[in-house]
């Protein structure tokens, strides 16, 4: 059974916006699914039509085998939403609000108040039962929607831009938290500009642009057709001048080397190059995030194709 | 009601509550020095120089409607405001998202409005024993006709909050459209006291009907016939009931 099975759907604005092209996307129960694309792709309409939040111009949506047309309740119990706008009543607290939310799934107000102990916990905002959201900092703010979103213990949970503007130690341990999660059980569909977020987190992935599915593959596959990988090194003195046989190179100022490495050829063969010209090597990165070579690289060739 | 429905209800019901305590001393507090001030000036202090008005003291005469125009306005005012700051701050996706149907939603923000009104009601009633001896000529007039009232401008501001884009918007009917329909709704006077003109335009005011039916629960005399003004009641809140579940279920103002 797919937790999520999208066939042929379309999206047209009332202005004549067409927000999606008739998209076709499975997601496996039990994936951590990344839907990627640039802003404008698609990304917030699909999350809206699973959602009950956008209506749908064509197509089929099931959840879990549910159609969202003829089983609208029993597909909408399934999914747990983590949207990308803060959409909690600032003035209510944050015990409250978890509350009430189950409240609106059939939980009962007892065994509700039982599991916002549990989630506020886990999302560190158990100190903060009390404030009301709007003293909440940004991330806070961000883990108390997700602690909303699994009081009524989805099986499928919906992330669009969970982790946007949160600090990296709050991110990091948002990240173990939802890989917990997922290993619980549930299917997570994850949206992100962090694209690293997507590579650590996702098994499988689909880039969404222009209301196309331009690529859907499983993560490993996709970083596979990575042909090139840019490297910076930082070298330990000054250098006029370097030639390397084994890779394309160019040095960036005196003393920062950046080299492309293509499939198939070894750092190691690079690095005994380098020695065997007498250049230390002090520190080395990777000049984009992989996964980002290839979002950029997929987005272009998906547009020059579409004319 | 299935189970889930039923707690759905209890849920928003204890939210919006919730809501208007929160803030007492905008929702709970206003009516009450409002009312104390008409009692004042109007009742004690006018109203002697009025006279009798079907055989009642004015302040007897006038105090079923006061109490009204308090239901009224507290009823609408709550669900136009908590519905359309739901749909600002975006918190109706909470409910849109949840497997809610929306004859729930629906009665759940009227009732929260039907509560608010109430508990103003008993308030507006406290005040009022401070300036007239209160007799109750029959109950369950009093009661149905209060409980019909608010839920039917429940509705009605559930509605105006659905089209409404701006907070100028929910303060656009009740200023242009409810204010006067009250003042003019036979609060303030018996109908029988305007030009025979008047009375007739009157006719077509349906705060007539909710005042007249309200102040016969107290008083015995209306200037309206009560079969009618219930009818009209009951039709009226079974129209809007079923118009603000369509606008909903189909996402006016809501869902693009």
């Amino acid at each position: 059974m797919y937790a999520l099975d999208i066939k042929s759907l379309k999206k047209t604005y009332k202005g004549g916006v067409e927000a999606l092209k008739g998209i076709d996307l499975k997601v496996k129960e039990g994936d951590f699914f990344a839907l990627l694309g640039p802003n404008g792709a698609g990304k917030s309409t699909t999350i809206g039509i699973l959602s009950a939040l956008v209506n749908k111009t064509s197509g089929q949506v099931k959840v879990f085998d549910y159609d969202i047309d003829q089983q609208l309740e029993a597909a909408k119990s399934q999914i747990g939403l983590v949207p990308q706008e803060f959409n909690f009543n600032q003035f209510e607290t944050v015990q409250q609000i978890v509350v009430n939310q189950a409240g609106y799934y059939g939980v009962e107000r007892k065994e509700a108040i039982k599991r916002s102990e549990t989630y506020l916990k886990q999302t560190d905002l158990w100190h903060k039962r009390n404030s009301p959201a709007r003293e909440l900092s940004g991330g806070m703010k961000r883990r108390l929607m997700i602690a909303r979103a699994m009081m009524h213990q989805p099986k499928l949970l919906i992330l669009d831009e969970p982790t946007a503007g949160v600090d990296i130690e709050i991110r990091r341990s948002m990240w173990q938290f939802l890989k917990a999660i997922n290993e619980s059980g549930v299917t997570i569909i994850l949206t992100t500009h962090y694209l690293e977020e997507a590579e650590s987190l996702c098994r499988n992935i689909a880039i969404i642009d222009k209301g196309r599915i331009i690529e859907n593959t499983s993560m490993k596959k996709l970083l596979g057709k990575l042909s090139v990988e840019t490297f910076i090194l930082d070298l330990d003195k000054d250098y006029q001048a370097l030639d390397l046989s084994q890779c394309e190179s160019q040095l960036l100022d005196a003393h920062t080397l950046q080299i492309a490495l293509n499939k198939g050829c070894h750092l190691n063969q690079v690095f005994a190059e380098l020695t065997e010209q007498g250049v230390g090597v002090l520190s080395m990165r990777n000049k984009a995030n992989r996964l980002e070579e290839l979002f950029v690289r997929l987005v272009e060739e998906g547009r020059e194709e579409q004319g | 009601m299935q189970a889930g429905y039923r707690i759905a209800l209890k849920s928003i019901l204890y939210k919006e509550c919730n809501r208007f305590l929160r803030i007492w001393v905008q929702t709970l507090v206003p009516p009450a020095i409002t009312m104390t001030l008409y009692f004042v000036v109007f009742g004690s202090l006018i109203g002697r120089r009025v006279g009798e008005v079907h055989g009642f003291d004015y302040v007897e005469f006038m105090m079923p409607g006061l109490i009204m125009l308090s239901v009224i306005n507290n009823a609408y005012s709550n669900v136009s405001s908590s519905f359309f700051s739901a749909k600002f701050q975006r918190n109706i996706e909470e409910l849109l998202i949840a497997p809610v149907p929306t004859f729930v939603i629906v009665a759940g923000y009227v009732l929260g409005g039907v509560i608010r009104a109430v508990l103003v009601g008993v308030i507006v009633t406290v005040v009022a024993l401070f300036f007239v001896d209160i007799q109750i000529h029959n109950l369950f007039v009093i009661l149905s006709v209060l409980l019909l009232t608010a839920t039917l401008f429940a509705l009605a501001g559930l509605i105006n909050a659905v089209y409404a884009k701006t907070f100028d918007d929910i303060s656009i009917i009740p200023t242009f459209v409810l204010s006067p329909l009250t003042y003019l709704g036979g609060v303030f006077f018996s109908v029988s006291m305007l030009p025979g003109f008047w009375q007739q335009v009157s006719q077509l005011n349906p705060v007539i009907y909710m005042v007249n039916a309200f102040r016969y629960g107290f008083l015995g005399i209306s200037d309206v016939n009560l079969t009618f003004a219930f009818s009209a009641l009951v039709s009226l809140t079974l129209v809007l009931f079923v118009i603000a579940v369509r606008l909903i279920d189909r996402g006016t103002g809501i869902r693009s």
